[in-house]
C-alpha cells in the first residue's frame, strides 16, 4: 500500500479495501518510526490527521467523495495552514500559526485530502540542500549522510521514504526539481501563474511557483488537477480555463521532437549522471522521438542573473519581518531601529541574511541599473533562447542537477559552489516555463539520477505525458531506499 | 569592485540587520564571492532589450490586474493581533519613536 500510486490508492479507497483512517494511520506510524532519522517533517499533528481522515471516510460513505478524497499528503512548511505551525524553516516564524489557509491548502482540503503535517525546508526556501533550515537538515533516505536537496527537501525525502504518498513543494530556482532528482521521486514546477501564490510565504515573487512532488508523473497530473487554476487573490495568477493535466498521458511519442541543448551536456557534469540521462534519451529515441541538437547560448548567465533577481525580490519581501505584527521579536533593544536590527539578526540565519544584503546592494542607489535592470534584460535574452528552441522541438531534456546528492556539509562554507548546483534548474523559472524531474537510474553509489523535461508555457500535460510513457516501461520510480524498507 | 567593511555596515543598516564587526569579515568575503559570480552578467550587451519583469507576459490575463475597489475583507483584527509580540487596545506596540 505504501508504494502505491495515487490512482491505485484512490482505487483502493473507492473499493473500500482500505479506509482513509487506516491509510492515514499507516503513514503516521511510518512517520513516527522513520522521521527521527530523516527529519523530513517539522510538524505532525496525528490527531488532526485522523480527524480529517474520519471526515473523508464519512464523505465517501455519503457518496460525495472526489477522486483524491481520503488520500493523505504533506505540505511544505511554506504554505500557510490555519491552526497549525507554518515556520518556513525559520526561527523568525518558529511560533507562527497562520490565521488563514493558502489557496493550495484550501483546494486540497476541499478535495478531501488528509494533511499529514508540514515538511522541512531550507529557511525561506533559500538553499539547495535543506541545511539552512532552523530545524536542522532533512536527510536523504538513500544515504542519510547526504542532503535530500532543497529547498523542498523535506517533501522530497518524505515521498522517497514513503512517509507520505505525495507532497507539495515550491520552486524558485529548482526547489522542487533538484530535491526530486536527489531523492529519486518526481516533481513538477508549473508555468509561472498557473498555481496561486496566495498564502505561500514569498521569497522571489517573479519566480516562486508551487507544484507537486510524488512517486509518478501520473500522480503529479492528478495533484495538478487540484492545485492549478485561477485565483483572484494572487494578482499574478493567470485567468485560464481549468485544465485536465492527465489528458495527454496516453499521447504517443512517435514524432515528438526532443531538444538537447549543448550547454546541458558539457563539462562539470558527473559521468554517471550524464550516462543515465543519455540512456533515458535513447529510450525515447527508440520509441520514435526525434532528437534535435540545439543551443541556449545565454543559459550560462542564468545563475548570475538569478542571484541578482531572487535576492533583490527577497530583500523586499522579507522586509515584512520586523518583530511588530507577527514572528520573533528580540528581548532587549534600545529603540525602534535597534529592535528591527536585532530582531532580524536573531530571526534570520546566515544564508537568508546574505541574500537580503545582496538584494539590498543590487537595489541600492546608483546600482539599480547596473544590476537589477541589467539582470531583467539578460533574463529576457534567456527567455528568447527558449522561445527560439521551442520553434524546433516540443520539449527539452537534460540532467536535473550536475551531480547526485552530495554529502551534508560539503558546500557549507562556499555559497557560490552551492549556487552552481542549480545551473540546470534556474533557466526554466527565469523564462516562466514548466519543467519536471523524474528518476532515470542510479550512480555507482546507489544514488538516484534525475532527468529534467522542460516545455513551452502551458505544456505541463505534454511533459507529464512523455514522463508517464517512460514510467510505463521503467521502474526507477518504484524503487524504495534500502534504509526505509516497506 | 569588492565591498569594503564600511559598505557592509551601510548595507546592514539599510536592510535593518545587525551585523557585528566579528561576523562582518566573513559576510564581506562571502558577499564579494557572490558579487564576483554576478559580475559575469554585467558585461553582456543589452542595448535595446526590454527588461523582463513578468515571466509569462504574453499570456492572457498576465500583468498586474486591478480589482474593483470594494471592501472584501471582514474585520479580523483580534485574530491577527493575537499573533503580535505586543498589542494594547487594538494597537501594535513598538518602542517610543517621538519624545
Amino acid at each position: 500500500m505504501l508504494n502505491s500510486t495515487l490512482s491505485e490508492l484512490a482505487g483502493a479507497l473507492a473499493r473500500r479495501s482500505i479506509s482513509s483512517v487506516e491509510l492515514t494511520r499507516l503513514c503516521l506510524e511510518r512517520i513516527a518510526r522513520l522521521n527521527g532519522a530523516l527529519n523530513a517533517f517539522i510538524t505532525v499533528d496525528a490527531e488532526r490527521s485522523l480527524r480529517e481522515a474520519g471526515a473523508a471516510d464519512e464523505r465517501r460513505a455519503a457518496g460525495r467523495a472526489g477522486s483524491l478524497t481520503g488520500i493523505p499528503l504533506a505540505h511544505k512548511d511554506i504554505y500557510c495552514t490555519r491552526g497549525m505551525l507554518t515556520t518556513c524553516g525559520s526561527r523568525m516564524l518558529a511560533n507562527f500559526v497562520s490565521p488563514y489557509d493558502a489557496h493550495v491548502v484550501e483546494r486540497f482540503a476541499a478535495a478531501g485530502t488528509v494533511l499529514l503535517g508540514k515538511t522541512n525546508m531550507d529557511e525561506f526556501a533559500m538553499g539547495s540542500s535543506n541545511e539552512t533550515s532552523h530545524f536542522g537538515p532533512a536527510k536523504n533516505p538513500w544515504d542519510t549522510a547526504r542532503v535530500p536537496g532543497g529547498s523542498s527537501g523535506g517533501s522530497a525525502a518524505a515521498v522517497a521514504a514513503r512517509l507520505a504518498p505525495a507532497a507539495t513543494g515550491t520552486d524558485t530556482g529548482g526547489s522542487i526539481r533538484q530535491p526530486a532528482a536527489f531523492t529519486g521521486v518526481c516533481g513538477l514546477k508549473p508555468t509561472y501563474g498557473v498555481v496561486s501564490r496566495y498564502g505561500l510565504i514569498a521569497f522571489a515573487s517573479s519566480l516562486d511557483q508551487g507544484g507537486p512532488i510524488a512517486k509518478s508523473a501520473e500522480d503529479l497530473a492528478l495533484l495538478m488537477n487540484v492545485m492549478g487554476g485561477h485565483d483572484a487573490r494572487d494578482s499574478t495568477s493567470l485567468e485560464r480555463a481549468a485544465e485536465d493535466y492527465t489528458r495527454e498521458l496516453k499521447a504517443p511519442l512517435a514524432g515528438l521532437r526532443i531538444g538537447l541543448p549543448r550547454e546541458y551536456f558539457g563539462a562539470g557534469i558527473a559521468p554517471a549522471v550524464l550516462a543515465r540521462v543519455r540512456e533515458a534519451i535513447a529510450w525515447f529515441e527508440a520509441r520514435g522521438a526525434r532528437l534535435v541538437e540545439l543551443e541556449l547560448p545565454n543559459s550560462r548567465l542564468a545563475v548570475p542573473v538569478y542571484y541578482v533577481i531572487a535576492p533583490a525580490e527577497a530583500s523586499s519581501n522579507l522586509s515584512r519581518f520586523d518583530g511588530v505584527r507577527y514572528g520573533h521579536r528580540t528581548r532587549d533593544y534600545a529603540d525602534l531601529a535597534d529592535m528591527y536590527c536585532r530582531t532580524r539578526a536573531e530571526g534570520f540565519g546566515a544564508e537568508v541574511k546574505r541574500r537580503i544584503l545582496i538584494g539590498t546592494y543590487v537595489l541600492s542607489h546608483g546600482y539599480y541599473d547596473a544590476y537589477y535592470l541589467q539582470a531583467q534584460k539578460v533574463r529576457r535574452l534567456i527567455a528568447r533562447d527558449f522561445a527560439e528552441a521551442f520553434g524546433r522541438c516540443e520539449l527539452i531534456m537534460g540532467p536535473t542537477a550536475p551531480s547526485t546528492a552530495f554529502a551534508l556539509g560539503a558546500n557549507r562554507d562556499d555559497p557560490v559552489q552551492m549556487y552552481l548546483n542549480d545551473i540546470f534548474t534556474i533557466p526554466a523559472p527565469l523564462a516562466g516555463l514548466p519543467a519536471l524531474s523524474i528518476p532515470c537510474g542510479f550512480d555507482a553509489a546507489g544514488l538516484p539520477v534525475g532527468l529534467q523535461l522542460t516545455g513551452n508555457h502551458f505544456t505541463e500535460a505534454r511533459l507529464l505525458g512523455a514522463a508517464h510513457r517512460y514510467q510505463q516501461e521503467t521502474d526507477w520510480h518504484r524503487r524504495v531506499p534500502a534504509a526505509t524498507p516497506l | 569592485m569588492p565591498l569594503s567593511p564600511d559598505e557592509i555596515q551601510r548595507l546592514a543598516r539599510l536592510a535593518r540587520l545587525a551585523v557585528s564587526p566579528e561576523e562582518g569579515e566573513a559576510v564581506r568575503a562571502q558577499l564579494n564571492r557572490v558579487l564576483g559570480l554576478i559580475d559575469e552578467m554585467r558585461a553582456v550587451d543589452t542595448a535595446g532589450v526590454e527588461p523582463m519583469s513578468h515571466a509569462v507576459a504574453s499570456a492572457p490575463g498576465a500583468g498586474q490586474r486591478l480589482r474593483a475597489d470594494e471592501v472584501t475583507e471582514p474585520d479580523r483584527h483580534a485574530e491577527y493581533q493575537a499573533l503580535a509580540p505586543a498589542v494594547e487596545r487594538g494597537l501594535y506596540l513598538v518602542p517610543k519613536v517621538i519624545e
